[in-house]
Protein backbone atom coordinates (compact mmCIF):
# COMPACT_ATOMS: atom_id res chain seq x y z
CA UNK A 1 0.00 0.00 0.00
CA UNK A 2 1.53 3.60 -0.64
CA UNK A 3 1.45 4.63 3.11
CA UNK A 4 3.41 1.81 3.38
CA UNK A 5 6.23 1.84 0.47
CA UNK A 6 8.97 2.48 3.21
CA UNK A 7 9.06 -1.01 4.08
CA UNK A 8 8.13 -4.30 2.41
CA UNK A 9 6.78 -6.22 4.99
CA UNK A 10 3.51 -8.15 3.12
CA UNK A 11 0.04 -6.98 4.12
CA UNK A 12 -1.15 -8.96 6.98
CA UNK A 13 -4.16 -10.74 6.60
CA UNK A 14 -7.83 -9.60 7.40
CA UNK A 15 -8.48 -12.07 10.18
CA UNK A 16 -4.79 -11.12 11.71
CA UNK A 17 -5.65 -7.68 11.59
CA UNK A 18 -9.03 -7.42 12.99
CA UNK A 19 -6.89 -10.05 16.20
CA UNK A 20 -4.60 -7.15 16.48
CA UNK A 21 -7.51 -4.65 17.18
CA UNK A 22 -9.62 -7.11 19.16
CA UNK A 23 -6.20 -7.90 22.04
CA UNK A 24 -5.20 -4.70 21.96
CA UNK A 25 -8.56 -3.12 23.00
CA UNK A 26 -8.39 -6.84 25.42
CA UNK A 27 -5.35 -5.35 26.87
CA UNK A 28 -6.83 -1.69 27.11
CA UNK A 29 -9.92 -3.20 29.63
CA UNK A 30 -12.53 -2.22 26.53
CA UNK A 31 -13.68 -6.05 27.06
CA UNK A 32 -14.19 -6.78 23.31
CA UNK A 33 -15.06 -10.32 23.84
CA UNK A 34 -18.41 -9.66 25.76
CA UNK A 35 -19.60 -6.85 22.91
CA UNK A 36 -18.98 -9.43 20.23
CA UNK A 37 -20.82 -11.61 21.90
CA UNK A 38 -23.72 -9.06 22.27
CA UNK A 39 -23.03 -7.70 18.77
CA UNK A 40 -23.35 -11.29 17.59
CA UNK A 41 -26.52 -11.24 19.25
CA UNK A 42 -28.19 -8.18 17.62
CA UNK A 43 -27.10 -9.44 14.26
CA UNK A 44 -28.75 -12.91 14.47
CA UNK A 45 -31.80 -12.92 16.44
CA UNK A 46 -32.70 -8.97 16.62
CA UNK A 47 -32.19 -6.87 13.12
CA UNK A 48 -33.69 -9.49 11.37
CA UNK A 49 -36.64 -8.70 8.23
CA UNK A 50 -38.89 -10.27 10.04
CA UNK A 51 -39.13 -6.97 12.10
CA UNK A 52 -39.85 -4.92 8.85
CA UNK A 53 -42.40 -7.94 7.49
CA UNK A 54 -44.65 -7.04 10.95
CA UNK A 55 -44.44 -3.57 10.05
CA UNK A 56 -45.59 -4.22 6.53
CA UNK A 57 -48.62 -6.49 7.80
CA UNK A 58 -49.58 -4.26 9.79
CA UNK A 59 -49.44 -1.38 7.63
CA UNK A 60 -51.65 -3.68 4.68
CA UNK A 61 -54.17 -4.73 7.65
CA UNK A 62 -54.31 -1.70 10.08
CA UNK A 63 -55.25 2.24 8.16
CA UNK A 64 -54.80 4.10 11.23
CA UNK A 65 -51.96 2.28 11.86
CA UNK A 66 -50.72 2.82 7.94
CA UNK A 67 -51.26 6.05 8.58
CA UNK A 68 -49.19 6.84 11.42
CA UNK A 69 -46.12 5.05 9.69
CA UNK A 70 -46.40 7.31 6.72
CA UNK A 71 -46.61 10.22 9.23
CA UNK A 72 -43.83 9.41 11.67
CA UNK A 73 -42.25 5.59 10.99
CA UNK A 74 -39.77 5.94 13.95
CA UNK A 75 -42.80 6.11 16.29
CA UNK A 76 -45.00 3.79 14.67
CA UNK A 77 -42.73 0.93 14.90
CA UNK A 78 -42.59 1.52 18.56
CA UNK A 79 -45.86 0.21 18.83
CA UNK A 80 -44.49 -3.28 17.83
CA UNK A 81 -41.89 -3.01 20.55
CA UNK A 82 -39.44 -2.28 17.41
CA UNK A 83 -36.70 0.68 17.50
CA UNK A 84 -34.09 1.87 16.10
CA UNK A 85 -30.73 3.46 17.09
CA UNK A 86 -30.50 6.56 18.50
CA UNK A 87 -29.01 8.53 15.10
CA UNK A 88 -31.69 6.94 13.31
CA UNK A 89 -33.82 9.81 13.36
CA UNK A 90 -36.26 9.22 11.13
CA UNK A 91 -37.56 6.58 9.25
CA UNK A 92 -39.65 6.99 5.92
CA UNK A 93 -41.40 4.37 4.59
CA UNK A 94 -41.91 4.62 0.93
CA UNK A 95 -45.44 2.96 -0.72
CA UNK A 96 -45.53 0.97 -4.09
CA UNK A 97 -48.28 0.74 -5.80
CA UNK A 98 -49.87 -0.46 -9.14
CA UNK A 99 -48.51 2.36 -10.67
CA UNK A 100 -45.04 3.64 -8.55
CA UNK A 101 -41.55 1.98 -7.64
CA UNK A 102 -39.43 2.64 -5.20
CA UNK A 103 -35.54 1.00 -4.71
CA UNK A 104 -33.67 2.05 -2.39
CA UNK A 105 -29.69 2.57 -2.49
CA UNK A 106 -26.47 3.93 -0.19
CA UNK A 107 -24.04 5.55 -3.10
CA UNK A 108 -21.87 6.87 -0.37
CA UNK A 109 -21.07 4.15 1.67
CA UNK A 110 -24.33 1.23 2.96
CA UNK A 111 -26.62 2.45 5.24
CA UNK A 112 -30.24 1.18 5.79
CA UNK A 113 -32.54 1.13 8.56
CA UNK A 114 -30.82 -2.09 10.01
CA UNK A 115 -33.21 -2.66 12.87
CA UNK A 116 -35.94 -2.62 10.73
CA UNK A 117 -35.51 -4.59 7.28
CA UNK A 118 -32.64 -6.43 8.68
CA UNK A 119 -28.43 -5.89 8.20
CA UNK A 120 -27.76 -5.50 4.11
CA UNK A 121 -27.24 -7.83 1.79
CA UNK A 122 -23.70 -8.44 0.34
CA UNK A 123 -24.63 -7.31 -3.02
CA UNK A 124 -26.30 -3.84 -1.71
CA UNK A 125 -22.57 -2.93 -0.20
CA UNK A 126 -21.24 -3.46 -3.56
CA UNK A 127 -19.42 -0.98 -5.73
CA UNK A 128 -21.80 -2.43 -8.65
CA UNK A 129 -25.43 -1.95 -6.95
CA UNK A 130 -24.02 1.37 -5.16
CA UNK A 131 -23.08 2.89 -8.63
CA UNK A 132 -25.48 1.91 -10.73
CA UNK A 133 -28.50 1.92 -8.90
CA UNK A 134 -29.33 5.47 -9.54
CA UNK A 135 -28.26 5.77 -12.85
CA UNK A 136 -29.41 2.85 -14.67
CA UNK A 137 -32.21 1.71 -12.14
CA UNK A 138 -34.97 -0.06 -14.47
CA UNK A 139 -31.63 -2.23 -15.99
CA UNK A 140 -30.42 -3.00 -12.98
CA UNK A 141 -33.55 -4.00 -11.52
CA UNK A 142 -34.62 -6.00 -14.38
CA UNK A 143 -31.16 -7.71 -14.00
CA UNK A 144 -31.94 -8.76 -10.55
CA UNK A 145 -34.67 -10.56 -12.29
CA UNK A 146 -37.63 -7.35 -11.58
CA UNK A 147 -39.50 -6.63 -14.76
CA UNK A 148 -41.29 -3.06 -14.61
CA UNK A 149 -44.19 -2.19 -16.85
CA UNK A 150 -42.95 0.52 -19.55
CA UNK A 151 -44.95 2.88 -17.50
CA UNK A 152 -44.52 2.58 -13.80
CA UNK A 153 -42.92 5.60 -12.22
CA UNK A 154 -39.33 4.25 -10.73
CA UNK A 155 -38.44 6.45 -7.37
CA UNK A 156 -34.85 5.29 -6.12
CA UNK A 157 -34.09 6.61 -3.07
CA UNK A 158 -30.23 7.49 -2.00
CA UNK A 159 -29.86 7.30 1.60
CA UNK A 160 -26.80 9.87 2.41
CA UNK A 161 -27.89 11.11 5.98
CA UNK A 162 -29.10 9.70 8.91
CA UNK A 163 -32.69 9.07 7.73
CA UNK A 164 -33.92 5.83 6.84
CA UNK A 165 -35.97 4.40 4.32
CA UNK A 166 -38.16 1.27 3.47
CA UNK A 167 -40.13 0.11 1.17
CA UNK A 168 -43.76 -0.81 1.78
CA UNK A 169 -44.80 -3.06 -1.20
CA UNK A 170 -48.30 -3.66 -2.08
CA UNK A 171 -50.29 -6.45 -1.16
CA UNK A 172 -50.45 -9.61 -3.15
CA UNK A 173 -53.73 -10.58 -4.50
CA UNK A 174 -55.59 -13.05 -2.74
CA UNK A 175 -54.83 -12.30 0.22
CA UNK A 176 -58.29 -11.08 1.76
CA UNK A 177 -59.03 -12.25 5.23
CA UNK A 178 -55.40 -13.37 6.37
CA UNK A 179 -54.09 -13.09 9.42
CA UNK A 180 -50.62 -10.08 10.13
CA UNK A 181 -48.96 -13.56 10.66
CA UNK A 182 -49.27 -15.08 7.94
CA UNK A 183 -49.01 -11.59 5.72
CA UNK A 184 -45.88 -10.97 7.35
CA UNK A 185 -44.71 -14.49 6.17
CA UNK A 186 -44.41 -13.15 2.55
CA UNK A 187 -42.56 -10.53 2.94
CA UNK A 188 -38.62 -10.36 2.23
CA UNK A 189 -35.99 -7.95 3.06
CA UNK A 190 -35.51 -7.82 -0.95
CA UNK A 191 -39.24 -6.38 -1.15
CA UNK A 192 -38.27 -4.21 1.14
CA UNK A 193 -35.29 -2.97 -0.52
CA UNK A 194 -36.80 -2.56 -3.42
CA UNK A 195 -35.09 -5.36 -5.73
CA UNK A 196 -38.39 -7.68 -5.99
CA UNK A 197 -42.12 -7.17 -5.55
CA UNK A 198 -44.51 -9.80 -4.11
CA UNK B 1 -13.80 15.11 -0.76
CA UNK B 2 -14.41 14.21 -3.99
CA UNK B 3 -13.26 10.44 -3.43
CA UNK B 4 -13.12 7.34 -4.84
CA UNK B 5 -16.17 6.11 -3.03
CA UNK B 6 -18.56 8.67 -4.43
CA UNK B 7 -19.84 5.93 -6.41
CA UNK B 8 -23.18 7.00 -8.02
CA UNK B 9 -23.59 7.33 -11.34
CA UNK B 10 -20.33 6.22 -12.02
CA UNK B 11 -19.94 3.89 -15.50
CA UNK B 12 -17.98 0.74 -16.33
CA UNK B 13 -19.90 -1.75 -13.46
CA UNK B 14 -21.17 -4.50 -14.39
CA UNK B 15 -23.98 -6.82 -13.08
CA UNK B 16 -24.96 -7.21 -9.48
CA UNK B 17 -23.70 -10.46 -8.17
CA UNK B 18 -27.41 -11.11 -6.88
CA UNK B 19 -28.56 -14.14 -4.60
CA UNK B 20 -31.81 -14.58 -3.40
CA UNK B 21 -31.78 -14.38 0.54
CA UNK B 22 -28.04 -13.29 0.47
CA UNK B 23 -26.00 -13.06 3.55
CA UNK B 24 -24.71 -10.17 5.36
CA UNK B 25 -21.26 -11.77 6.29
CA UNK B 26 -19.28 -14.72 4.97
CA UNK B 27 -16.43 -14.87 7.58
CA UNK B 28 -16.65 -15.00 11.42
CA UNK B 29 -13.62 -12.22 11.49
CA UNK B 30 -16.41 -9.84 9.78
CA UNK B 31 -19.07 -9.78 12.49
CA UNK B 32 -15.99 -9.26 15.05
CA UNK B 33 -14.92 -6.26 12.28
CA UNK B 34 -18.17 -4.78 12.83
CA UNK B 35 -18.38 -5.45 16.55
CA UNK B 36 -15.37 -3.74 17.16
CA UNK B 37 -16.38 -0.42 15.29
CA UNK B 38 -19.42 -0.31 17.27
CA UNK B 39 -18.05 -0.92 20.41
CA UNK B 40 -15.46 2.46 19.46
CA UNK B 41 -18.71 4.39 18.81
CA UNK B 42 -19.98 3.34 21.97
CA UNK B 43 -17.20 4.13 23.99
CA UNK B 44 -16.82 7.71 22.55
CA UNK B 45 -13.57 6.82 20.20
CA UNK B 46 -15.17 7.88 17.70
CA UNK B 47 -18.26 9.36 15.83
CA UNK B 48 -20.04 7.27 12.44
CA UNK B 49 -19.43 10.82 10.82
CA UNK B 50 -15.70 10.76 11.40
CA UNK B 51 -16.12 6.34 10.51
CA UNK B 52 -17.34 7.13 7.34
CA UNK B 53 -14.83 9.83 6.35
CA UNK B 54 -11.96 7.35 7.43
CA UNK B 55 -12.91 4.94 4.90
CA UNK B 56 -13.61 7.53 2.11
CA UNK B 57 -9.44 8.55 2.66
CA UNK B 58 -8.59 4.89 1.92
CA UNK B 59 -5.96 5.29 -0.83
CA UNK B 60 -8.16 4.80 -3.91
CA UNK B 61 -6.83 1.87 -5.17
CA UNK B 62 -6.92 -0.14 -1.46
CA UNK B 63 -10.35 1.08 -1.02
CA UNK B 64 -11.47 -0.73 -4.20
CA UNK B 65 -9.84 -3.79 -4.04
CA UNK B 66 -10.69 -3.95 -0.39
CA UNK B 67 -14.18 -5.68 0.57
CA UNK B 68 -16.76 -4.05 2.64
CA UNK B 69 -15.40 -4.85 6.45
CA UNK B 70 -11.94 -4.66 5.05
CA UNK B 71 -12.86 -0.95 4.34
CA UNK B 72 -14.12 -1.28 8.16
CA UNK B 73 -11.65 -2.69 9.61
CA UNK B 74 -9.52 -0.15 7.97
CA UNK B 75 -11.62 2.78 9.17
CA UNK B 76 -11.18 1.26 12.68
CA UNK B 77 -7.44 1.14 12.86
CA UNK B 78 -6.63 4.83 11.44
CA UNK B 79 -9.08 6.29 13.83
CA UNK B 80 -7.96 4.61 16.53
CA UNK B 81 -4.05 5.62 15.84
CA UNK B 82 -5.19 9.12 14.91
CA UNK B 83 -6.93 9.35 18.37
CA UNK B 84 -4.45 7.86 20.12
CA UNK B 85 -5.91 4.76 21.79
CA UNK B 86 -3.19 2.41 19.55
CA UNK B 87 -0.07 3.17 17.45
CA UNK B 88 0.50 1.27 14.13
CA UNK B 89 3.52 -0.32 15.07
CA UNK B 90 1.85 -2.22 17.84
CA UNK B 91 -0.80 -3.08 15.09
CA UNK B 92 1.31 -4.15 13.03
CA UNK B 93 3.57 -6.19 15.28
CA UNK B 94 0.73 -8.02 16.95
CA UNK B 95 -0.60 -8.75 13.09
CA UNK B 96 3.06 -9.95 12.06
CA UNK B 97 2.19 -7.66 8.95
CA UNK B 98 1.73 -4.53 7.73
CA UNK B 99 -1.47 -2.71 8.84
CA UNK B 100 -2.18 -0.45 5.80
CA UNK B 101 -4.27 3.01 7.10
CA UNK B 102 -5.75 5.50 5.20
CA UNK B 103 -4.35 8.92 4.35
CA UNK B 104 -4.73 11.81 6.28
CA UNK B 105 -7.58 14.13 6.89
CA UNK B 106 -7.53 17.48 4.98
CA UNK B 107 -9.57 19.88 7.25
CA UNK B 108 -13.06 20.21 8.02
CA UNK B 109 -15.88 22.83 7.29
CA UNK B 110 -18.52 24.05 9.90
CA UNK B 111 -22.08 24.89 8.76
CA UNK B 112 -22.99 27.09 6.08
CA UNK B 113 -23.71 30.39 7.69
CA UNK B 114 -26.49 31.59 5.35
CA UNK B 115 -28.45 28.33 5.06
CA UNK B 116 -32.27 28.82 4.81
CA UNK B 117 -35.12 26.88 6.13
CA UNK B 118 -36.89 24.93 3.43
CA UNK B 119 -40.45 23.19 2.96
CA UNK B 120 -42.18 20.48 1.05
CA UNK B 121 -42.60 21.66 -2.29
CA UNK B 122 -39.99 24.20 -2.37
CA UNK B 123 -37.72 24.29 -5.75
CA UNK B 124 -34.02 23.83 -4.88
CA UNK B 125 -30.48 24.09 -6.49
CA UNK B 126 -27.36 22.07 -4.60
CA UNK B 127 -24.55 24.81 -4.14
CA UNK B 128 -21.40 23.93 -6.71
CA UNK B 129 -19.13 23.17 -3.37
CA UNK B 130 -16.13 21.49 -3.98
CA UNK B 131 -14.68 20.37 -0.25
CA UNK B 132 -11.36 19.09 1.03
CA UNK B 133 -12.95 16.83 3.71
CA UNK B 134 -16.20 14.87 4.48
CA UNK B 135 -18.92 15.39 3.03
CA UNK B 136 -22.71 13.85 2.42
CA UNK B 137 -23.37 15.63 -0.84
CA UNK B 138 -22.82 13.02 -3.65
CA UNK B 139 -21.26 14.22 -6.39
CA UNK B 140 -23.90 13.83 -8.64
CA UNK B 141 -26.25 15.99 -7.74
CA UNK B 142 -23.72 19.26 -7.35
CA UNK B 143 -25.39 22.10 -9.30
CA UNK B 144 -28.43 20.42 -10.22
CA UNK B 145 -31.96 21.10 -9.20
CA UNK B 146 -34.96 19.41 -7.96
CA UNK B 147 -38.02 20.05 -5.48
CA UNK B 148 -37.87 18.96 -1.75
CA UNK B 149 -40.54 16.01 -1.03
CA UNK B 150 -39.31 15.16 2.60
CA UNK B 151 -38.02 17.30 5.68
CA UNK B 152 -36.44 15.13 8.30
CA UNK B 153 -35.00 16.43 12.12
CA UNK B 154 -31.58 18.17 12.82
CA UNK B 155 -28.72 16.21 12.37
CA UNK B 156 -24.97 17.49 13.42
CA UNK B 157 -23.83 18.30 10.18
CA UNK B 158 -21.46 16.22 8.93
CA UNK B 159 -18.95 18.01 7.17
CA UNK B 160 -18.08 19.44 10.90
CA UNK B 161 -18.72 16.42 13.01
CA UNK B 162 -16.79 13.96 10.36
CA UNK B 163 -13.56 15.89 12.03
CA UNK B 164 -14.40 16.07 15.39
CA UNK B 165 -15.06 19.63 15.05
CA UNK B 166 -18.41 21.76 16.75
CA UNK B 167 -20.96 21.09 14.37
CA UNK B 168 -24.58 22.73 14.50
CA UNK B 169 -27.50 20.33 14.00
CA UNK B 170 -29.59 21.07 10.81
CA UNK B 171 -32.13 19.41 8.96
CA UNK B 172 -31.83 17.12 5.74
CA UNK B 173 -34.17 17.12 2.83
CA UNK B 174 -35.03 14.57 0.86
CA UNK B 175 -34.51 16.14 -3.09
CA UNK B 176 -36.30 14.82 -5.87
CA UNK B 177 -34.02 14.83 -9.30
CA UNK B 178 -35.55 14.03 -12.86
CA UNK B 179 -32.44 11.26 -13.40
CA UNK B 180 -32.29 13.11 -16.90
CA UNK B 181 -31.35 16.68 -15.08
CA UNK B 182 -28.25 14.51 -13.62
CA UNK B 183 -27.25 12.30 -16.48
CA UNK B 184 -29.19 13.71 -19.81
CA UNK B 185 -30.67 10.71 -21.23
CA UNK B 186 -27.54 8.51 -20.12
CA UNK B 187 -29.46 7.35 -17.57
CA UNK B 188 -32.69 5.00 -16.52
CA UNK B 189 -35.89 7.57 -16.70
CA UNK B 190 -36.86 7.68 -12.76
CA UNK B 191 -37.01 9.84 -9.81
CA UNK B 192 -33.96 9.92 -8.11
CA UNK B 193 -34.08 11.26 -4.05
CA UNK B 194 -31.31 12.06 -1.60
CA UNK B 195 -30.72 13.36 1.61
CA UNK B 196 -29.13 16.87 1.62
CA UNK B 197 -28.21 18.92 3.92
CA UNK B 198 -29.66 22.13 4.52
CA UNK B 199 -26.17 23.56 4.05
CA UNK B 200 -25.92 22.10 0.73
CA UNK B 201 -28.99 23.96 -0.71
CA UNK B 202 -30.73 27.13 -1.87
CA UNK B 203 -33.30 28.09 -3.46
CA UNK B 204 -33.73 27.66 -6.84
CA UNK B 205 -33.43 30.81 -9.31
Amino acid sequence: MPDHAHHHEAIASVEKRTDAIEAAFHERGMEPANFIREFKHLAEEEWVPENGARVVAKAWTDPAFRERLFANGRDAVTELGLSMPPHHRHLVVLENTPTVHNVICCTLCSCTAFSIIGLPPDWYKDLEYRARVVRQSRTVLSEMGLELPADMEVRVWDTTADTRYMVLPVRPAGTEGWSEEKLASLITKDAMIGVSRL
Amino acid sequence: MDGMHDLGGKQGFGRIRYSLRAETFHEPWEKRVNALYSLAVKLGIFNMDEYRHAIERMEPRHYLSASYYERSLTSLATLCVEKGILTQEELERRAQGAFPLALPSAPGRSNVATRETLKVGDKVTVKSHHVHGHVRMPGYIRGKSGVVVGVSPPYPFPDAHGHGIEAEHEPTYDVRFDSRDLWSDAADAAFVHVGVFESYLERAK
